[in-house]
C-alpha cells in the first residue's frame, strides 16, 4: 500500500520536474520542435532544401546551358553506364547523358526544378490566403456567404479537376493570359481556382467549432469587433490545420504540373537562355517518352526527381500533421 | 432514407447544369472549331464549313446553342429535337453520323457492352480495383498485426510511394523495368483481347488505390485491435485466427468498404493518362482526343458522365455507411 503511494508521489514529482525542465513554447515553436524530432520529416526538409537551392542557383550549378545543342554528342548514356542500349559510349562530361539533340540532361533537369518549385509554392500561397479569408468569413458569418461556399464546393467536387486544368490550358493557351510568364500564370490561376475550396472548407470547419468556445464568447463580451475576433482569436487557433493542408497541397500542385507538362500542356519551352523558366520536368518526361527503350535515362532522372520531391513533401506534411495535431497521428 | 436519396439525386440537376455551363463557356472560348484540320492536312473549305455549322446549329448565338444542348431545339422541318433532358448527348462533330452515346456506350458488332469505350474503361477500373483490394487489404492487415516489424516497414514504404508518387511516373518506372529491360509484359498490344496487355495498365492504375486501401486497413485495424471486445474474445479463449477474422476484420473493414465506390469512380474517371499512355481504347483517351479536336458535344457529354459518376460515388459512401452502421442516421 505504502509502496504504491510512494511510487505515485514519485511519479508526480518527476512530472513536476519535467514541467519545470521544459521551457515554455508557443504552439508553432512546439510544433517545429516536434517536427525536427521526426526523422522522415527532417530527411524530407533536407531534400526540399537541396531542390530549392538547386532550382535557385541552376545557372551556376548546371554544367551546360540547358538549351545548348552539342552537335555530335547526342544519344549519350549517363557517365556511370559504359555503353548504352543504343550502342553509344558515355562521356564523363555529361553526368546523366544527353538527349537526342545533345543537350545535357542534368542541366535541363536542374532548370526544370525551378518550374516545379514555383508551381508548388506560388499557387499554394494564393489559395492559402483566398481560402483562409473566405473560410473565416463563411464560417463566422454563416448565411448566404456560407451557403454559396458550400454550393461552389459541390460543383468543384463534381468537376473532375484534372479535366478542368486540361480544358483551361487548351482553351486559353494561345490567348494573352496563356502567354504570360511562358504560360505559368495560366497554370497558377487554374490550379488556384480549383484548390482554394479545400482550404476554405477546412478553415470553415475550424471556425464553426471554435466560435462556440468560451474564449470567443468572452472576447465578444468585452466588445471586440468581429474582424478582431476573426483575425486575433480564431485565425491563430486554426493555424495548425491550415499549415497541414498547405503542406499537403504542394505535392499535388507539383504532380499536376508534371502531368500537364507530360500531356504537352504545361510550360511553353523557352529557347531564350536568359529566361528564368526554360523547361519543366513534365516537358522533359514528354520529350523522353518517345525514346523510352533506346534512352531510358531521359525519363529516369526527371521521374526520380518528381518522385523524390513529392515524397519529401509528403513526409514533411505527415510530420507536420503529427506535430501540430497529435490526435490525428497515424490515422490517415 | 428514401427522401435523402431523392434529395441528393435532385441536387445533381443544378450541379450538372453548372458543370455543363462551365464546360460550355470554356470549350467555346478555345480558339478553333471542330472543322479545323491539322495544318498538314487539307482544310475543309469555308462554304462546307458554313453548311456544316448551319446543319449542326453552330451558327446560332451561344446561349441558344446551350439551351439547345440542354433542352432541345426545333429542326428546320419544325420537328422538335430533344437535348440532354431526354438523355441525348448530341451528335459527334468528328465521327460523323454517330451520337455521343453511341460512341461511348455502343460496342462493335457482335460484342457485348464491355467492348464499348465506356465498357473498356469500366473493365480497366474494375481490374485495377481488384488488384488494389486483393493486395491492399492483406498488406494492411499484416502490417497492423506485425506493427513495427520489417514487414510493416516494407509495406509502409510501398504505401507511401503509392500515395505520393503520381501514377504516370510509376508507369514510366514500371514500363522501363518490366517492358524494356525484362521483356516480361508487352505494352504494344496486337489486340486488347490478350490478357497480359491488361496487367501493366491495371497495376499502374490501381497502385495508388492499393496504397490508400492498405493504409486505411492498417489504421482501422490498429484502432479495432485495442477495443474491449477483442480483448474479451481473446479472454474467453477464442482461437487467434477467429479473433482476427471474425472480430477484428469485420469491424475494421467498414471504412474500407465505404471507400470502394468512390475509388472505383476515381479509377474509371481518372484513367485517361494511363489510357493515353497505353493507347487504350477507353473513354478517357476518347475524351483527351475530343478536347484536342474541339468535338464540342463529345467534350460536354464525357464531362457530364464523369461528373455524374463522381456524384453517385459520393452518394454511395453515405448509403453504405447507413447500411453498415445502423447508428448513423441521415438527415
Amino acid at each position: 500500500m505504502t509502496t504504491a503511494h510512494d511510487s505515485a508521489t514519485e511519479t508526480k514529482n518527476r512530472i513536476a520536474a519535467l514541467e519545470v525542465a521544459t521551457p515554455q513554447r508557443d504552439l508553432l515553436m512546439d510544433g517545429l520542435y516536434r517536427l525536427l524530432r521526426n526523422r522522415a520529416s527532417v530527411v524530407g526538409l533536407i531534400i526540399i532544401a537541396i531542390f530549392v537551392l538547386g532550382a535557385l542557383f541552376a545557372n551556376f550549378l548546371a554544367p551546360f546551358s540547358p538549351i545548348q545543342i552539342n552537335s555530335g554528342k547526342g544519344f549519350l548514356p549517363p557517365a556511370f553506364v559504359e555503353v548504352g542500349p543504343n550502342g553509344y559510349k558515355s562521356d564523363p562530361a555529361f553526368l546523366f547523358g544527353t538527349d537526342t539533340l545533345g543537350r545535357d540532361v542534368l542541366s535541363r533537369t536542374l532548370y526544370g526544378a525551378r518550374v516545379s518549385m514555383v508551381v508548388g509554392f506560388v499557387p499554394t500561397f494564393i489559395i492559402l490566403i483566398v481560402g483562409t479569408v473566405i473560410g473565416l468569413i463563411s464560417g463566422y458569418r454563416g448565411g448566404w456567404v456560407d451557403n454559396l461556399l458550400m454550393r461552389v464546393t459541390d460543383v468543384v467536387y463534381a468537376f473532375p479537376d484534372l479535366l478542368f486544368f486540361i480544358i483551361m490550358m487548351i482553351t486559353l493557351r494561345d490567348t494573352f493570359i496563356g502567354q504570360m510568364l511562358n504560360g505559368l500564370f495560366l497554370l497558377f490561376s487554374s490550379l488556384a481556382i480549383v484548390s482554394w475550396v479545400g482550404v476554405a472548407r477546412v478553415v470553415r470547419g475550424q471556425v464553426l467549432s471554435l466560435k462556440e468556445k468560451e474564449f470567443i464568447e468572452a472576447a465578444r463580451c468585452i466588445g471586440a469587433r468581429d474582424s478582431r475576433i476573426m483575425f486575433r482569436h480564431i485565425l491563430p487557433n486554426s493555424l495548425g490545420p491550415i499549415i497541414i493542408i498547405s503542406a499537403m497541397t504542394v505535392p499535388g500542385m507539383i504532380i499536376t504540373e508534371a502531368i500537364l507538362g507530360y500531356l504537352g500542356l504545361g510550360l511553353r519551352p523557352s529557347t531564350n537562355p536568359k529566361d528564368f523558366f526554360i523547361t519543366s520536368w513534365g516537358s522533359l518526361l514528354l520529350e523522353g517518352q518517345t525514346a523510352i527503350n533506346a534512352q531510358p535515362w531521359l525519363l529516369l532522372l526527371p521521374a526520380i526527381c518528381v518522385s523524390l520531391i513529392v515524397l519529401a513533401f509528403t513526409f514533411v506534411g505527415d510530420g507536420l500533421r503529427d506535430a501540430l495535431d497529435p490526435r490525428l497521428q497515424g490515422t490517415q | 432514407m428514401g427522401r435523402f436519396v431523392v434529395r441528393r439525386l435532385l441536387w445533381l440537376i443544378p450541379v450538372i447544369l453548372v458543370v455543363s455551363g462551365i464546360t460550355f463557356i470554356l470549350m467555346h472560348s478555345a480558339p478553333g472549331g471542330p472543322w479545323d484540320r491539322d495544318l498538314s492536312a487539307r482544310q475543309v473549305d469555308p462554304n462546307t464549313q458554313r453548311l456544316l455549322n448551319e446543319y449542326y446549329g453552330l451558327d446560332k448565338p451561344l446561349w441558344r446553342q446551350f439551351v439547345a444542348y440542354i433542352i432541345g431545339d426545333y429542326n428546320k422541318d419544325g420537328s422538335f429535337k430533344c437535348g440532354l433532358v431526354c438523355g441525348n448527348l448530341g451528335p459527334s462533330y468528328r465521327q460523323r453520323g454517330l451520337t455521343i452515346q453511341q460512341i461511348l456506350f455502343m460496342p462493335p458488332e457482335g460484342k457485348n457492352f464491355f467492348y464499348s469505350r465506356f465498357g473498356y474503361s469500366i473493365r480497366l477500373g474494375v481490374y485495377a480495383m481488384l488488384f488494389a483490394v486483393i493486395l491492399g487489404v492483406p498488406a494492411g492487415i499484416i502490417s497492423a498485426l506485425k506493427q513495427n516489424t520489417w514487414a510493416d516497414y516494407i509495406s509502409l514504404f510501398i504505401v507511401t510511394i503509392g500515395i505520393s508518387v503520381p501514377n504516370f511516373v510509376i508507369a514510366i518506372f514500371l514500363i522501363i523495368i518490366f517492358a524494356s529491360w525484362l521483356h516480361v509484359v508487352s505494352i504494344v498490344p496486337r489486340s486488347w483481347d490478350q490478357v497480359d496487355v491488361w496487367i501493366l495498365p491495371a497495376i499502374i492504375l490501381g497502385f495508388g488505390t492499393m496504397a490508400r486501401t492498405a493504409r486505411l486497413t492498417r489504421a482501422s485495424m490498429l484502432e479495432v485491435m485495442r477495443m474491449d471486445y477483442v480483448r474479451t474474445a481473446r479472454a474467453k479463449g477464442m482461437a487467434e485466427r477467429l479473433v482476427i477474422f471474425r472480430h477484428m476484420l469485420k469491424n475494421s473493414l467498414i471504412p474500407v468498404v465505404t471507400m470502394l465506390g468512390p475509388s472505383l469512380a476515381a479509377l474509371v474517371t481518372g484513367s485517361f493518362i494511363i489510357e493515353t499512355m497505353f493507347g487504350f481504347p477507353g473513354m478517357g483517351r476518347a475524351y483527351v482526343t475530343a478536347i484536342g479536336q474541339r468535338d464540342y458535344s463529345m467534350i460536354m457529354g464525357t464531362t457530364l458522365i464523369y461528373a455524374v459518376l463522381v456524384a453517385l460515388a459520393n452518394l454511395s459512401v453515405d448509403l453504405t455507411y447507413v447500411l453498415l452502421d445502423p447508428r448513423i442516421r441521415l438527415d
